[in-house]
């Protein structure tokens, strides 16, 4: 891999986590003092990746905007790396007429054509539609490709194994993904599935399965290589787990009171940014400047929000019918 | 008032069933947009369990006419995926019953896509089904469900009762940029294995046509009473309506057509005139169609009506085998008349 990519992969998972930071001190700035999950400039639930970036800037770095992703009810890392508009995904995070869905979706329903993203907060359920997004391509005669993403938790739903399926009975274009962050909520994966690998699965149905175990970006980035140049040249779906991290809770307000893994959890960006270190290719000083130019794209995008009008309330049934 | 329908057969002589009246439709609309294409199970080669696609495979071949798995989360999700991408699937969900193992894609997913980008994707997706019951298929395979679909926001719900309705239905359905769930009842189908009512066949023009979703039609003038109701009941309450007539009963009768937008200005209007208003449905009869139609007079003006609202529905109980008990739940024309005769009395 060359230097190049390498610090791409670096720059995707910090303007991530910046922006994830930006909207867990804003998400919780006027909370207080009795913390009300309906309150505040961003209410009801917040589900935060931070930790799971390697898996999408490893797979994203193999896309351009042609092809599409389906993601979960955690799908800030993905539409960054997939290269969305910062402004148009925090404006919705702020419930703004500006935002992708004018205020409609939420941050769990991230609409946006111009780069094929979706995503859906019903465990599994983002998997069906991508098998339609992948059957659109190929009828179309695109060479393009979904990426759909679960977690761990979601490989023991129905969803998860008629798309595996029916993807492999009609070759479609599509990288199964499965971040495993080892917890659905509050539940193990030890005590939610019978199996230590979810790629035993995908061979089950005929299809490519992979796990990558640690977490490393350039792991993903390898293994989503050949997963997409193999759907990309017509020779159907493949499944990559990642054995990810969830540093934080499953939603903001989560207690986490269930989990005796917290003090061992490695954060896989100040170590990837020590490994790119040792090997000559960051500095100290392009570590503070990316992190400083992460954090002036995400400050703009955060102020444009919330500088953004609020939908009005007498629009509120525009948009139930097209 | 206008009275619209089917038209009369100096207009067009030739006649189709209704099961080969939707599938023309298809047909026409396939060979216009090469987008389209139909799957579900056993739509291929069987063409439809209730002959909903005869003849596409052969017409379309495999690429357009697809069998699918036994996977209905799977497919439905594909119809979605798929038109968010720019195709203009046609799904069948063989048995209306069958929405459980299938609802999330249809309401969480297909319905709500568009409302939750802000009107930035559409969602142009055809979900056929077979509902009804009738010939003892039992508690699973004999619902009509209609209320449910219609109650969840997000999909325009269209319901023909005739071959005329039928093809233009099916069309204005493929043309729509919404989700459109289209519930055919077997029994207005013309199949040659099932009881079926003579109307099931019926003239069809030639040439393609909408008919507007969201329009009821008065398919009987009369002064009296008005008879509220869709699919196979509009026939048991046309029988009932010529009964009726000679005992000196003169009924209107409304054909809904389309639950979602739902025509509540064709209720009021026919309801000004009679002041009488029964209200016939083969879905449950609790939080249903019934209610519904009774609630459009009662916000609008109860002093409409000369005599309280009457509903036959099917009552609240999982619909049985027995023919013998199903007939005493189903509402059949004996029974539309019985009550229009109560409404009357």
């Amino acid at each position: 891999m060359d230097n190049e990519t390498r610090l791409g992969l670096y720059k995707t998972m910090v303007l991530s986590r910046s922006f994830e930071e930006a909207i867990l001190r804003d998400y919780h700035a006027d909370k207080k003092p009795v913390w009300d999950i309906g309150a505040g400039l961003i209410p009801g639930e917040m589900h935060l990746s931070s930790g799971q970036e390697p898996v999408a800037a490893g797979m994203c770095a193999h896309l351009t905007s042609n092809d599409a992703i389906t993601a979960t009810h955690r799908p800030h890392h993905f539409a960054i790396a997939h290269g969305m508009d910062l402004r148009l995904l925090a404006a919705e995070i702020f419930g703004r007429e500006t935002g992708l869905g004018k205020g409609r979706g939420g941050h769990m329903h991230l609409f946006d054509p111009s780069i094929h993203f979706s995503c859906s907060g019903i465990i599994a359920e983002g998997y069906p539609p991508a098998l339609g997004i992948a059957f659109a391509f190929q009828r179309q005669g695109k060479d393009s490709v979904v990426v759909a993403v679960t977690g761990e938790g979601a490989a023991n739903q129905g969803a998860f194994h008629e798309s595996l399926n029916l993807a492999a009975l009609w070759k479609l274009p599509v990288v199964f993904v499965i971040e495993d962050n080892d917890w659905a909520i509050s539940v193990p994966r030890d005590a939610s599935t019978s199996i230590r690998s979810n790629a035993v699965r995908a061979t089950s149905y005929g299809i490519r399965g992979t796990r990558i175990q640690d977490n490393s970006v350039e792991g993903v980035w390898d293994a989503a290589k050949t997963a997409v140049e193999r759907a990309r040249a017509g020779e159907g779906p493949s499944l990559i787990e990642v054995h990810t991290v969830r540093l934080w809770g499953h939603f903001e307000g989560d207690a986490q009171a269930y989990r005796s893994d917290l003090d061992s959890l490695i954060d896989p960006i100040p170590a990837y940014a020590n490994q790119l270190e040792s090997d000559g290719v960051l500095s100290r000083e392009m570590i503070g400047s990316i992190s400083q130019e992460a954090k002036m794209r995400v400050e703009d995008a955060i102020e444009f929000a919330k500088s953004s009008p609020l939908p009005s309330a007498t629009e509120v049934d525009r948009y139930v019918f097209a | 008032m206008v009275i619209t329908g089917a038209p009369s057969e100096s207009v067009t002589a030739r006649k189709l069933t209704t099961a080969k009246a939707m599938v023309e439709a298809i047909s026409q609309e396939m060979d216009r947009d090469p987008s389209i294409f139909v799957m579900g199970e056993d739509i291929g080669a069987y063409g439809g369990i209730f002959s909903s696609t005869s003849g596409l495979l052969e017409k379309f071949g495999p690429q357009r006419i697809m069998d699918t798995p036994i996977s209905e989360t799977a497919f439905m999700g594909l119809a979605t995926g798929a038109a968010v991408e720019g195709m203009r699937p046609i799904v069948e969900l063989m048995f209306v019953d069958f929405f459980g193992v299938c609802m999330d894609q249809i309401y969480n997913h297909m319905a709500k896509i568009h409302y939750e980008s802000g009107g930035n994707v559409k969602v142009p997706v055809v979900l056929m089904t077979a509902v009804g019951g009738g010939y003892s298929d039992g508690a699973q395979h004999s619902q009509c469900l209609w209320g449910v679909f219609a109650h969840l926001p997000g999909m325009k719900v269209v319901v023909p009762s005739n071959p005329y309705d039928a093809k233009g239905l099916m069309i204005s359905a493929i043309r729509d940029d919404n989700p459109v769930i289209y519930m055919f009842h077997k029994g207005v189908m013309g199949l040659p294995w099932m009881a079926k009512n003579p109307r099931s066949l019926g003239p069809v023009p030639e040439k393609p046509y909408e008919v507007p979703i969201g329009r009821a039609a008065v398919v009987r003038t009369g002064r009296d009473l008005t008879i509220v109701t869709l699919s196979l009941s509009v026939h048991h309450a046309l029988d009932a309506a010529d009964e009726l007539a000679s005992q000196g009963i003169d009924c209107e009768v409304i054909d809904l057509r389309s639950l979602v937008p739902l025509d509540r200005e064709a209720v009021l209007e026919s309801v000004a005139k009679t002041g009488r208003l029964l209200v016939v449905d083969e879905d449950y009869q609790s939080f249903g169609l019934t209610g519904e139609i009774a609630a459009v007079v009662a916000e609008k003006d109860p002093r409409l009506l000369k005599a309280p609202v009457s509903r036959l529905a099917m009552p609240d109980i999982p619909i049985p085998y027995s023919r013998t008990l199903e007939y005493a739940v189903l509402p059949t024309a004996e029974r539309i008349a019985a009550a229009a005769r109560l409404v009357m009395a």
